[in-house]
């Protein structure tokens, strides 16, 4: 069965790593749903939290493919692991001529923040879980959505 | 120290004794340092593409790690196919290319390309080295990268202002700094006890041995554990010469031009120990019915070929060296039974055989047997690709290993001649012979030159059939017999009056084999009757330095036994078209 996997992928801060696994899962026939990285405390250090699809086999051996690589300290695939935090970020430019007490209301309920309010739009910072965004996503629509990103995920474990 | 002082004598330090390279701009300042190194000897190839399959030939002959030094752009991307080439094959190889200053990387500079991305997804790793500081480091590590846990080629790119950068303190660092890059060693033991179970179990197992036991150096090892227990043992195409083919537990080669006795025994196994062998598709055929009954143990260093083809009961991931011993040590002595008798019966009913007519045309199969005649018992063989390669490995007497280089993952046509060239340096006094086709030898024929002027002895066969034969052989059985482009000798008039490979054929053959060779300062000779083959080869190994023999043999015949791709490995034909 095809799935949604996060992978967090461990690797030392070195030029082109990054390209590296990217290339690894394009050349490999995977896609790449979200990726996302950052240098960890140790500087040398960097971690890479990378959402694709796949069957179980096929990410287990995407993971050994990655792990093999030289830069590469270690990969959890933590989609089915208990005890992580996945969350993701939201940026959401939202129409505000109509509808703004509303808006405003359900910025409040999601526990989301204002970044900037002009006459026209209003825009929003939300994160949470996947289904967290989807829901809010889903509930400005009526509103009309001009833009929005997503960081994709980011997870930490409990 | 410049950055070129640096580097060579990084090369020095790990024991470096032969460069394949081609100069140009970027590198100039490393080979003038080259120039006054007489430790190194300096091979000029003449094309950087060979300089890379020599640095290849070269590692699988001697075990040792190839280098290869070329300049930037055209220098470096004529590596690309070697690189390629080594990395399906797991072969140590270090590859040095020139880059641009660093000032200019991203302009577009002449001669510039993005070496370090372009080797990205075909070597086991890639530098672009950015400093001249951290250049000893980088060294250092591509060596121990290249040559541990599953060997493969490393490319380091390094750009003209950092060769000629100084470091006024250097020193050669004792050891790699990768704490990211810890290849496997020891066996898991349960795995290992596991599989001794499994061994005491087994009614009908069978080892099929990769080149992973070559690139170990584990045949001895394999031969005591096989001894001990009496397991049967297939070979792939890159383990032959793990168990010596006179060995009366060899079945010979399997796959999809296997020996029936090995892939029946691979079929029909209730226990498949795979050892340094990653079942390839060319091996396994169709892998739904691919020992299907068996319990499947995998010995691999490289935990990613691990149920990657095939399902797995009993992983191992290892050094097949230790993995061995421990294994050695674990299993109970087995008595050889019913199912050695069985497999036996399948090799006396099927065994290699050829019919060559003494006032026929002569058939490669028989050139290659009387080969076997010829050369010496320490003779190193590399072949290239195509049907002389598979009827080299069907037909050439496997005693040793490290004694057959053929191109197995990346079927490189062009590889046999470079590979010799290395092999026959890195193993001096040993002979080498290159097996090989027309079409196949005359994608590097350049190297021609390089034999004559560096004294590189190595004996090239040239079984030409006129056509690419292997080709030639899947268009009659299974594009109906409409032969496309693979008759060496079609001019634009043929069309008309030709579909193919017509036996009254009026052309010449192209190119007169022994005039390229020749006009190289290479002795040739030339049989064209049965009754020549010997003299020809007699004379070809008695030559002091390179000789080419060609051998114009029998353009339709196929390499059979042969298992059309996707089918079980037991749907073999014979003989005869399906």
């Amino acid at each position: 069965m095809t799935d949604k996997h996060t992978l967090l992928i461990t690797v030392a801060n070195r030029v082109g790593v990054l390209a590296r696994i990217a290339g690894l899962l394009s050349s490999r026939g995977y896609n790449i749903e979200s990726i996302i990285g950052w240098r960890t405390e140790n500087p040398d250090i960097y971690q890479i939290h990378l959402v694709t699809f796949g069957t179980r086999q096929q990410i287990e051996q995407i993971s050994k493919q990655i792990q093999k690589l030289i830069d590469t300290i270690k990969v959890v695939n933590i989609s089915h692991k208990k005890g992580y935090w996945i969350y993701e970020f939201a940026l959401v430019k939202v129409q505000a001529r109509k509808g703004r007490p509303e808006i405003l209301d359900l910025v409040n309920v999601f526990g989301a923040k204002v970044v900037d309010i002009t006459q026209a739009f209003v825009i929003i910072d939300l994160s949470g879980p996947t289904q967290k965004i989807d829901r809010f996503l889903d509930l400005m629509k009526p509103f009309g959505i001009r833009e929005y990103i997503r960081s994709g995920h980011i997870a930490i474990s409990a | 120290m410049t950055g070129a002082e640096i580097l060579i004598d990084a090369l020095k330090k790990e024991g470096v004794d032969i460069v394949f390279g081609y100069p140009g701009g970027v590198v100039l300042s490393i080979f003038d340092v080259l120039f006054k190194t007489p430790e190194i000897r300096l091979v000029l190839t003449r094309h950087e593409q060979a300089a890379a399959h020599a640095a290849d030939g070269y590692a699988r002959a001697t075990g040792r790690t190839g280098v290869c030094l070329v300049t930037s752009g055209p220098g470096a991307t004529n590596t690309i196919t070697g690189l390629a080439n080594a990395k399906l094959d797991s072969v140590p190889m270090v590859v040095i290319s020139g880059q641009v200053k660093t000032t200019v990387i991203g302009s577009d500079a002449f001669q510039e390309t993005d070496m370090a991305g372009l080797t990205r997804p075909i070597c086991k790793h890639s530098y672009l080295v950015q400093t001249v500081e951290s250049l000893p480091q980088i060294i250092r590590n591509s060596f121990h990268i290249a040559r541990t846990g599953r060997p493969g080629p490393v490319a380091v790119d390094l750009p003209a202002d950092i060769a000629m950068a100084s470091l006024e303190t250097y020193v050669y660092p004792e050891g790699p700094d990768l704490a990211s890059y810890q290849p496997p060693d020891r066996g898991n033991s349960n795995q290992i006890r596991k599989l001794a179970a499994a061994v005491r179990n087994a009614a009908r197992p069978v080892v099929l041995a990769g080149g992973g036991i070559i690139g170990a150096d584990a045949s001895t090892l394999l031969m005591r554990f096989i001894e001990k227990t009496n397991i049967p043992a297939a070979a792939t195409l890159m383990g032959l010469g793990s168990v010596p083919d006179d060995h009366e537990l060899f079945l010979g080669m399997a796959g999809m031009h296997g020996r029936v006795s090995a892939n029946n025994a691979l079929m029909e196994c209730d226990l498949l120990i795979g050892m340094g062998t990653r079942f390839e598709d060319r091996v396994t055929g169709d892998l739904n019915t691919f020992a299907a009954k068996a319990v499947i143990a995998h010995v691999d260093i490289d935990p990613s070929e691990i149920g990657k083809n095939l399902r797995t009961h009993i992983p191992i991931v290892g050094d097949v060296r230790s993995v061995l011993t421990d294994l050695i040590e674990a299993v109970d002595p087995r008595p050889a039974g019913d199912w050695n008798r069985l497999v036996g019966e399948w090799s006396a009913a099927h065994p290699l055989a050829y019919d060559q007519d003494s006032e026929g045309e002569i058939l490669p199969q028989y050139v290659i047997d009387r080969i076997n005649h010829w050369a010496p018992g320490n003779t190193i063989i590399a072949t290239d690709v195509g049907q002389h390669q598979m009827w080299s490995a069907l037909f050439i007497r496997h005693r040793r290993p490290r004694a057959f280089l053929s191109s197995g993952g990346m079927g490189t046509m062009g590889f046999g001649l470079p590979a010799a060239m290395g092999a026959s340096l890195g193993c001096p006094g040993r002979p080498v012979v290159v097996i090989s086709g027309d079409g196949s030898i005359q994608m590097n024929i350049q190297e021609l030159a390089t034999c004559t002027l560096n004294r590189i002895p190595v004996k090239i066969v040239v079984l030409n059939n006129s056509c690419l034969g292997m080709v030639r052989q899947w268009q009659e059985l299974f594009y109906n017999k409409i032969f496309s482009k693979t008759c060496l000798k079609e001019r634009p008039e043929c069309r008309s009056t030709c579909s193919g490979h017509r036996p009254d054929c009026p052309n010449v053959f192209w190119p007169d084999f022994v005039r390229v060779a020749e006009a190289n300062g290479v002795a040739a000779f030339r049989a064209t009757r049965v009754s020549e083959v010997d003299d020809v080869l007699r004379r070809g190994f008695a030559v002091d330095g390179p000789a080419l023999m060609e051998f114009r043999v029998k353009k339709i015949e196929n390499v059979f036994p042969m298992v059309p791709g996707g089918k079980p490995i037991n749907h073999i034909l014979l003989g005869e078209a399906p």
